[in-house]
């Protein structure tokens, strides 16, 4: 009964414990954040975490899937951990949470100002002085998920996260 | 919960052997495309005329190869041949690309040119497979098109700016175009299994309705950025379905000797 209540309460735990993992590229932001785990299970001590890949051909993906191994196998309970990567729905930036925004934007990253399909313009909002008079300068920048814009009132170049 | 199938799970309910040949027939026609393709675009890493483009190629070179692994990824699963054997070790008179992207760069307009007619195939191939009865195609399709938006972006309004601006930029866009124009045809090819993926539902639309898609809406940038449309390249063609991409330059020799150099050094290597 006991081992039993264990198992039920491990998938949380790990879930918990997927906080701790930080994306190698924006180290502000978990995965969990970033709305990059599609789901968490568990059986006999072996936990899979399914992760939704945020651009295909990322090349952080196996550091993080590497991570997300160590940080599972120190919690509690579990014996062994798996990752698998999912595309059964595309992740967007749509799915990062509000945390997750508020940190890029410490971090000196612009969050996405809306989703992909309701993008008229790449318009991003300062991540400084939060004006939004501001112009593209690169649609690509240092890392594929990124802009790199300018900013016209406090004269700033910054980055800012591509609508996706 | 998630629903997924496993290419194992997926291979044991599909018996019909045909349906796997085309399939893959197909994926190693995408995946040979996004593989070459993302390679060129690699090369202007250092070389390109602005900083903006050495950053914006370095991304797409990522994204385009990113794509070529997950199609690789699903031959490997119905053949059971191992992703690095696909990519690095078939010789380059069994790649399935089409000649274009295998041409060497060219100077910046061969380029943006490329770049712009490419894109606008791929993104009607990938439309073309989101209904997919393949599963993990209709999946990964869904995906690549979001991140194809921003390359079709960076390819129409470098392709418009550089004609817009006339003199030598238009001229060298209209010197690729003349170029680039009678290879365009085999790009459209399916080969000998497109009656098999279109009746399986694999992809929804022919080579001849994703080619005058592609034409209608090239023409329309073309148009637009006071450029002159020649006459469709396959107009007055005969259609050579067994021998599409199958034919290939020494650039792609060349090409697949750079790829894979690194990788020749010791096969085993773990990354």
């Amino acid at each position: 009964m006991m081992k039993r209540v264990q198992e039920e309460a491990l998938a949380p735990e790990v879930e918990r414990a997927l906080y701790d993992v930080f994306d190698p590229e924006i180290p502000a932001l978990s995965i969990m954040d970033l709305g990059m785990v599609r789901s968490v299970t568990s059986a006999d001590g072996h936990a899979l975490v399914q992760l939704m890949p945020t651009f295909m051909g990322c090349p952080a993906l196996s550091i993080i899937r590497r991570n997300v191994i160590d940080r599972v196998l120190a919690v509690e309970g579990v014996t062994s951990a798996d990752v698998e990567f999912v595309y059964d729905e595309p992740w967007t930036t749509e799915r990062m949470t509000e945390t997750a925004k508020v940190r890029l934007r410490e971090f000196g990253i612009a969050p996405p100002a809306c989703g992909l399909l309701q993008m008229n313009s790449l318009t991003a909002e300062c991540p400084y002085c939060r004006s939004s008079h501001t112009r593209l300068d690169s649609l690509f920048g240092p890392t594929a998920c990124r802009s790199v814009f300018y900013c016209e009132d406090c004269h700033q170049p910054f980055e800012a996260m591509k609508p996706v | 919960m998630t629903r997924s199938v496993t290419y194992a799970q997926f291979v044991a309910k599909t018996t019909d052997d045909r349906y796997i040949a085309a399939l893959t027939s197909f994926l190693c026609q995408a995946a040979d495309d996004e593989l070459v393709m993302g390679h060129r675009e690699s090369e202007w890493l250092g070389m390109a005329p602005e900083i903006e483009e050495d950053v914006a190629f370095g991304s797409i070179s990522q994204d385009e190869v990113g794509h070529a692994v997950y199609y690789y990824n699903l031959v490997s699963g119905l053949t059971g041949e191992p992703v690095e054997l696909l990519a690095y070790e078939r010789p380059h008179d069994v790649r399935r690309n089409a000649v274009l992207v295998e041409r060497g760069n060219g100077d910046w307009a061969y380029t943006v040119v490329r770049h712009f007619f490419y894109d606008e195939f791929d993104h009607l191939r990938l439309t073309a497979l989101t209904h997919s009865s393949y599963e993990p195609l209709r999946q990964g399709a869904a995906k690549m098109l979001r991140e194809e938006y921003y390359h079709r972006l960076h390819a129409q309004t470098w392709f418009t700016r550089l004609a817009q601006a006339g003199g030598e930029a238009k001229e060298r866009i209209e010197r690729a175009i003349a170029t680039q124009w009678p290879d365009l045809p085999e790009l459209f090819m399916f080969g000998e299994a497109e009656q098999d993926l279109l009746a399986n539902g694999i992809i929804s639309l022919s080579g001849r309705e994703v080619r005058e898609a592609w034409f209608e809406n090239v023409s329309r940038v073309m148009r637009g950025a006071g450029l002159i449309v020649p006459p469709a390249p396959w107009l007055g063609e005969q259609n050579g379905g067994s021998e599409a991409r199958a034919v290939h330059t020494d650039a792609l020799k060349e090409l697949l000797g750079t790829l894979s150099e690194v990788y020749d050094l010791d096969k085993t290597a773990v990354w």
